[in-house]
């Protein structure tokens, strides 16, 4: 495999956890507990989607395939997202704690891809950046909310972490040939982003009084998908795909 | 009513008559105050169950673009939603009342909301027609004589109008799309025209509201006078796309007003009372959010109680 090879099975795990992520966060539009959320987590869902849109477009200028027909005509097997963003939304805890826990990866992720020597990796990144501070800043307060709320709310996010967690730790498994990005600079070491995110989120999740489940890695990886992906993608593909014909 | 009552009154008349605003402290008669509540929470509940029908087509929106589009404008619902709560609240009403008025069933929304969006081509429609009904209302309620329901009618009309433009465009491309795509939007056109066209209430001999809200300046204009705007404005941008309307009694007369045929409006009250095709459903949406989310709201109350005693201490 070359560079631009692992380039693009990079750029494409990237940008397909934030669109599945802003799918099953677009789920609770019209849903959320109370209406601020309808409003603030619609909003999350249209930024991770926008940041979508990001990565695909550098895809497409490598590729030629335009994002739409990477997003509407892939099938599950070719997606690489990591299995976290898949997972159904579950209850709020289950939806905040996922989010936290990713936008602590962007957190760290970001300053770091914006020094790429990827110009364009390291443009869309500075975009990105400063709309994840938000992100990070409302789900850290939601964490504390449902974590030192009530017994039934920390319970509640207890559990959803330890499921969580084991999924969480997949976002930091090099795709293949990772190390020829990391070599050129293109983009950040997997392992060192890890150290950095466990040092941003467990002495975090422990202030929400949240203990931290073991160092265990789940099932599969972003070229295993659990079910819930062919299902995502059937509903998110279903009327692009009534037509191909068609211009939407 | 005491004299001092009577020249309140007096005064109230005459300063709606000056086109003065009435401001939440000021006097104001209760059944102003009561018509006001009902009406702008009424109307709240239909930008929160208005959610709904178009919120099911956010995960399978065809492109990127179509999807961020959809995503924004039921946000934006929530958002008129929130506004016109705290609209309601200028008056002395309280979100958990009319929550709950809206769950028991005792509050209305707008019928319209009661019709299931079968394909895609449904968002088209309602960002048109029914956003289009929206705008015709609302503008006219951009007027009316309360202040803080007049200024948020402002600010939603605005965002109003880009939901009214997504749907017009799309209505625009699929007249000239595929054949599939033009069967499907004239189907969804068939299907939420009347919906529309009744949505604007009743006629204005069976509105019993309207004297008294055109006579204190909530109302600037009759459902009827409203309808034509509507009708006038819809009919000729549909027909000069090649699109059909379910309405073989439709016809421009002599002073090039739009006029429709019989309203079937035995239907309409068949909606309003609950029997609509999708009535229990969207209510059933509404009350598993609410159930669904009373431990958070609970633990939201529970944490902020508990930085407050801390502050407290400190």
């Amino acid at each position: 495999m070359d560079h631009r090879s692992a380039l693009i099975v990079k750029l494409l795990a990237m940008a397909d956890d934030e669109l599945v992520l802003a799918h099953r966060n677009s789920e609770w539009t019209g849903h959320a507990p109370i209406l601020e959320e309808d409003i603030a987590f619609a909003n999350i869902a249209q930024d991770e989607l926008g940041h979508a849109a990001l990565w695909y477009e550098i895809v497409s200028a490598l590729t030629g395939d335009n994002p739409d027909k990477l997003v509407f005509f892939r099938e599950a097997a070719a997606y690489r997202n990591a299995p976290l963003v898949e997972l159904p939304k579950g209850d709020w805890a289950f939806s905040m704690v996922r989010q936290y826990l990713f936008d602590a990866y962007e957190m760290v992720a970001l300053p770091q891809l914006m020094n790429s020597t990827y110009k364009p990796v390291g443009d869309a990144a500075a975009k990105i950046r400063s709309e994840e501070l938000y992100h990070l800043r409302h789900t850290m307060a939601w964490l504390k909310r449902l974590g030192l709320g009530t017994e039934e709310s920390r319970s509640r996010s207890q559990q959803a972490l330890n499921d969580l967690w084991p999924y969480a730790l997949q976002l930091f498994v090099p795709v293949s040939d990772e190390h020829l990005l990391v070599e050129a600079g293109y983009m950040p070491d997997a392992a060192a982003l890890q150290t950095e995110w466990l040092a941003l989120v467990q002495p975090f999740l422990q202030e929400c009084s949240l203990a931290l489940p073991p160092h265990e890695l789940a099932p599969g990886d972003r070229f295993h998908h659990t079910s819930y992906l062919a299902e995502l993608l059937q509903e998110m593909q279903s009327v692009a795909r009534l037509d191909p014909a068609a211009i939407w | 009513m005491s004299q001092t009552d009577e020249e309140k009154l007096a005064e109230f008349e005459a300063r709606i008559a000056r086109g003065e605003k009435i401001e939440p402290g000021d006097w104001m008669p209760d059944e102003y105050r009561r018509q006001l509540i009902r009406m702008i929470s009424q109307h709240a509940h239909s930008e929160v169950v208005g959610m709904l029908p178009e919120g099911a087509w956010i995960t399978r929106a065809p492109n990127l673009r179509r999807k961020m589009v959809l995503l924004a404008k039921v946000q934006d619902e929530a958002g008129h939603g929130q506004y016109l709560y705290h609209a309601a609240e200028t008056l002395g009403a309280t979100r958990e009342q009319m929550l709950a008025d809206l769950l028991s069933g005792k509050a209305k929304y707008s019928s319209v909301f009661n019709y299931p969006t079968l394909t895609w081509a449904d968002n088209a429609a309602i960002g048109l027609l029914v956003d289009g009904a929206a705008i015709k209302n609302q503008t006219m309620l951009a007027h009316c004589s309360y202040g803080p329901y007049s200024r948020a009618m402002v600010r939603i009309c605005i965002e109003e109008g880009f939901h009214k433009k997504q749907g017009l465009e799309m209505i625009i491309r699929y007249a000239q799309g595929t054949p599939v795509q033009r069967e499907m939007m004239q189907d969804a056109i068939n299907r939420w025209w009347w919906p529309s066209v009744k949505m604007i209430g009743p006629h204005d001999s069976d509105s019993p509201n309207t004297p008294v809200l055109k006579r204190w300046g909530v109302k600037t204009k009759t459902n009827d006078e409203v309808r034509q705007e509507f009708i006038n404005e819809m009919a000729p941008i549909l027909l000069e796309l090649g699109y059909t309307l379910p309405d073989p009694g439709l016809h421009q007369d002599e002073n090039g007003d739009w006029r429709h045929g019989p309203i079937d409006w035995d239907e309409f009250w068949q909606v309003v009372r609950g029997n609509g095709p999708c009535n229990k459903e969207r209510l059933a949406a509404r009350q598993k959010a609410h159930e669904d989310g009373l431990w958070v709201r609970e633990a939201v109350a529970a944490y902020a109680e508990k930085r407050q005693s801390v502050m407290a201490e400190g």
